[in-house]
C-alpha cells in the first residue's frame, strides 16, 4: 500500500493518493510510514523535475497533495501526549526562490518531533531572517532552497545574520535541491541536511535532545 | 455597399494614419520643420519595412522600450513620476530627444498614482503603497477568481468582471456587486426594477469614485498624450496602439494566480481550456479596438507563463499556444501588428511559435538564443531586441557596442531586426543606452 501511495503521489493522481492515505489511517498504519512514502514520492517528483519531465504544475500539485496528506494525519499524531517543545526553529526559503515543498516537509517533521517552528515562507529576504531571529530568539535556523541561485542567497542571508551580531546565537542548517557539503562551506552554514530526517537529527543534536 | 477592407488594407490604413499625425480634435499636427517631417516619415517607413520583411529599410531601425529608466535616469523617483504628471512628461520628452530613436513608446509606464489611490487598487503595490519610492510597482499575486467560479467566467466574462472581479481588485468598486443583470433589461414591463441599485448608497459611492477617477485619468492622459503629439511634430513617431494578453496569462497572472492556474491544469483542465476559449475573442476585440481608437497599429502582448520552465512542451502546446495563436491571428485579421514580448527564455518554444504568417508580427526577444530565434521564428517575424538589462546596467559602452554589432552581423544582415533592449529595465548607465542607438545608426546601414 505504501508503494501504491508513492506512485499515486509521484504520478499526480491526487484523489487516489488521498483515499489511500485515508485507508491507511483507518487501518492504523503508523503515520510516520505515510510520511516516509510522501517523502519518497517528493524525491521522485524532484528527480523528474531535474530530468525535465516535470515542471511547475507538478511541483505545485505535489506540494498541494502533501499539504492535504499532512492535514489528514495530523490528528493521529495529536492523539499522542502533548509533545514537549525542545526549542525553536526559524525556517524559510531564501530570497529569489519560491519552492516550498522541501521546506514544508522539514517544517512538518520538526513540528511533529517537538520543535516550535516559525515558517517565514518563500522568497524570504535576509533582513526578514535577521528580524525573526531578533524577535523569536530561536536556537536553530533552517535555510531552504531548490534553485542554484539559492547558494548566493543563502550566503547573503548568513552574512546578514553575522553582520547583525547574531551568528553565534544560532546554529544554521541548509538543505534542498542542489545543496550539498560544498555549499555548506560556500555559504558558511553549520551543517547541511540531506532530507527532513537529517534536519530533525541536526536540530536534536544541537539542542542536546536524545 | 462598400467592399470590406482586407486585413492588409486595414493595416495600411493605420500606417497611413501614423504618417499624418493628428491632435486629439482630429486636426493635422503641423511639423516644426520640413526636416522634422522628413525624419518622421523616414522613421515610420524604416520600422514598417523591417516588420513587413518585403524590402530592406535603409538601415536597421533602433528603439529603446524601457520601463522606468526615463524617470530614474532624470533623477526622479518612480513615486514622483507617478504623481507629478508634468515632470513625468518632461523627463520622457528629454529621454527621447537625448537618444533620437526611430520609435518611441509613450510615457504611460508610471501611470497616474492618484488615480490608483482614488479607486483603492489592490492588485498592485506601488511607491508609497507597499513599495519604496524608488522601486517600480509590483503585482500582488492571489486567487482573485476562485476555482469554482470558472463557469461564471465562461458564461459571461463581462458580467463576471463587473460584478465579481473588479470589486475584488478595486476597493472603491464595491458597489458594482449590486449592479443589475444588464441583459435582463428587455421590455417596458418591470424595467424600472433594474435601476433601483442606482439609488443605493454603495452604488452611488462607487459612481462618485468613478467620476473622480475618470477625471484624474483624463488629466494624466492629457499631459502624457501631449508629449506624444509634441514629439511627433519634432520628428519622433510612436506606433503603439494598445495592449492585450495571451488567454493563459489572463487567467494565470491576475485571475487565478500562478498556483491556481498550475493546479487547474491537473484538477480542471476542461474548465481552463473553455475559459481561455471564452476569453480569446475578447482579447482580440481589446487589441483591435485599441488600434482603431488610437489609430496606431502595434498591439503589445506581454507573454509570461509560456516561457521555458513553466510548462512542459505538451502543456505548452495544449494550454498556452493555441489561444495565443488565435489572438495573434485575430489581431492580424483586424489590421494590427501584434508585438508579443517573449520575456525570459523561449528556446524550447521556438519550433512551435514560428508557425505564424510572415511579415505580420514583431517579437520582442529577451534572453533567448538570438541565432536560434532567427533560424525559426525569425524566418517569419521581425525581431525586436535583445540588448540585456545586465549589460545596460553593469557593462561598458564598448561592450554594448560590440553586442549590438554582433546582433546586426549575425541576425540583422537580411532585415527583420530592430535593435532594442530585450527586457523592460528601470536602471542603466546612460552612456550604455546611448551606445545602443548610436551603434545601430552607424553600423546598421544596409548597402
Amino acid at each position: 500500500m505504501s508503494d501504491q501511495l508513492v506512485n499515486a503521489i509521484a504520478d499526480m493522481r491526487e484523489e487516489e493518493a488521498l483515499s489511500l492515505v485515508q485507508e491507511m489511517v483507518e487501518s492504523g498504519v503508523d503515520p510516520t510510514v505515510i510520511l516516509e512514502a510522501a517523502r519518497e514520492a517528493m524525491s521522485i517528483v524532484g528527480q523528474r523535475y531535474e530530468q525535465g519531465t516535470y515542471f511547475l504544475p507538478e511541483l505545485i500539485m505535489a506540494g498541494e497533495i502533501l499539504r492535504q496528506i499532512t492535514e489528514t494525519i495530523k490528528p493521529q499524531l495529536a492523539k499522542a501526549p502533548e509533545l514537549k517543545r525542545y526549542g525553536k526553529v526559524v525556517i524559510g526559503t531564501v530570497a529569489g526562490d519560491i519552492h516550498d515543498i522541501g521546506k514544508n516537509i522539514v517544517t512538518f517533521m520538526l513540528d511533529a518531533n517537538g520543535f516550535e517552528v516559525l515558517d517565514l515562507g518563500v522568497d524570504v529576504p535576509p533582513q526578514k531572517f535577521v528580524q525573526a531571529i531578533q524577535d523569536a530568539r530561536p536556537q536553530v535556523v533552517g535555510l531552504s532552497g531548490f534553485l542554484t541561485l539559492a547558494f548566493d542567497a543563502m550566503k547573503e542571508t548568513i552574512e546578514a545574520i553575522q553582520a547583525a551580531g547574531l551568528r553565534d546565537a544560532v546554529k544554521i542548517m541548509i538543505g534542498g535541491g542542489q545543496v550539498n557539503e560544498s555549499i555548506k562551506e560556500y555559504t558558511g552554514a553549520d551543517a547541511y541536511g540531506r532530507d527532513a530526517v537529517a534536519g530533525v537529527s541536526l536540530a536534536k543534536k544541537w539542542l542536546g535532545v536524545q | 455597399m462598400n467592399k470590406p477592407l482586407s486585413p492588409d488594407e486595414k493595416q495600411e490604413a493605420l500606417w497611413q494614419g501614423v504618417l499624418s499625425p493628428k491632435d486629439p480634435q482630429g486636426n493635422p499636427l503641423p511639423f516644426q520643420s520640413p526636416q522634422a517631417e522628413q525624419a518622421y516619415k523616414e522613421r515610420v517607413l524604416r520600422f514598417k519595412q523591417a516588420i513587413q520583411m518585403k524590402e530592406l529599410p535603409d538601415r536597421v531601425p533602433v528603439t529603446i522600450f524601457p520601463s522606468m529608466y526615463p524617470w530614474t535616469s532624470s533623477g526622479m523617483t518612480v513615486q514622483e513620476a507617478m504623481y507629478d504628471y508634468d515632470r513625468c512628461a518632461a523627463a520622457f520628452k528629454k529621454f527621447v530627444l537625448d537618444l533620437e530613436p526611430d520609435m518611441q513608446w509613450g510615457a504611460a509606464a508610471p501611470g497616474p498614482g492618484k488615480f490608483f489611490e482614488i479607486l483603492d487598487y489592490k492588485l498592485y503595490s506601488w511607491p508609497g503603497h507597499g513599495v519604496a519610492p524608488e522601486h517600480s510597482y509590483q503585482c500582488n499575486e492571489g486567487e482573485y477568481m476562485q476555482a469554482d467560479e470558472y463557469d461564471a467566467l465562461i458564461q459571461d466574462p463581462s458580467g463576471f468582471f463587473i460584478n465579481v472581479y473588479l470589486p475584488r481588485v478595486f476597493g472603491a468598486l464595491g458597489g458594482f456587486q449590486m449592479l443589475p443583470f444588464f441583459p435582463g433589461i428587455l421590455e417596458m414591463y418591470g424595467v424600472a426594477f433594474n435601476f433601483i441599485p442606482f439609488a443605493l448608497p454603495p452604488v452611488q459611492n462607487t459612481f462618485q469614485a468613478l467620476f473622480e477617477a475618470g477625471a484624474e485619468a483624463l488629466k494624466w492622459a492629457g499631459v502624457i498624450g501631449s508629449v506624444d503629439a509634441e514629439l511627433a511634430t519634432m520628428g519622433f513617431p510612436t506606433v503603439l496602439g494598445g495592449f492585450t494578453k495571451a488567454p493563459f496569462d489572463v487567467i494565470g497572472d491576475t485571475l487565478r494566480g500562478t498556483r491556481g492556474v498550475m493546479l487547474d491544469i491537473y484538477r480542471r483542465p476542461d474548465k481552463l481550456l473553455k475559459a481561455m476559449e471564452a476569453l480569446t475573442p475578447l482579447m482580440i476585440k481589446m487589441g483591435v479596438g485599441a488600434a482603431q481608437a488610437t489609430g496606431k497599429p502595434v498591439i503589445f502582448v506581454p507573454l509570461h507563463k509560456g516561457a521555458d520552465g513553466f510548462l512542459s512542451d505538451e502543456q505548452f502546446k495544449k494550454f498556452y499556444w493555441p489561444t495565443l495563436k488565435e489572438v495573434i491571428l485575430g489581431l492580424i485579421e483586424g489590421g494590427c501588428v501584434p508585438l508579443p514580448a517573449a520575456e525570459g527564455y523561449w528556446n524550447t518554444r521556438l519550433q512551435v511559435i514560428q508557425d505564424i504568417p510572415r511579415g505580420k508580427t514583431l517579437w520582442m526577444i529577451d534572453q533567448s538564443d538570438m541565432i536560434e530565434v532567427k533560424k525559426t521564428l525569425g524566418r517569419n517575424a521581425c525581431l525586436l531586441g535583445n540588448v540585456p538589462s545586465s549589460l545596460l546596467e553593469l557593462g561598458t559602452p564598448q561592450e554594448v557596442t560590440d553586442y549590438v554589432k554582433n546582433l546586426i552581423d549575425t541576425v540583422g544582415r537580411d532585415g527583420g531586426l530592430i535593435i532594442c533592449n530585450g527586457a523592460f529595465f528601470d536602471r542603466a548607465r546612460p552612456e550604455n543606452v546611448k551606445a545602443v542607438v548610436e551603434t545601430a545608426k552607424q553600423y546598421g546601414v544596409y548597402r
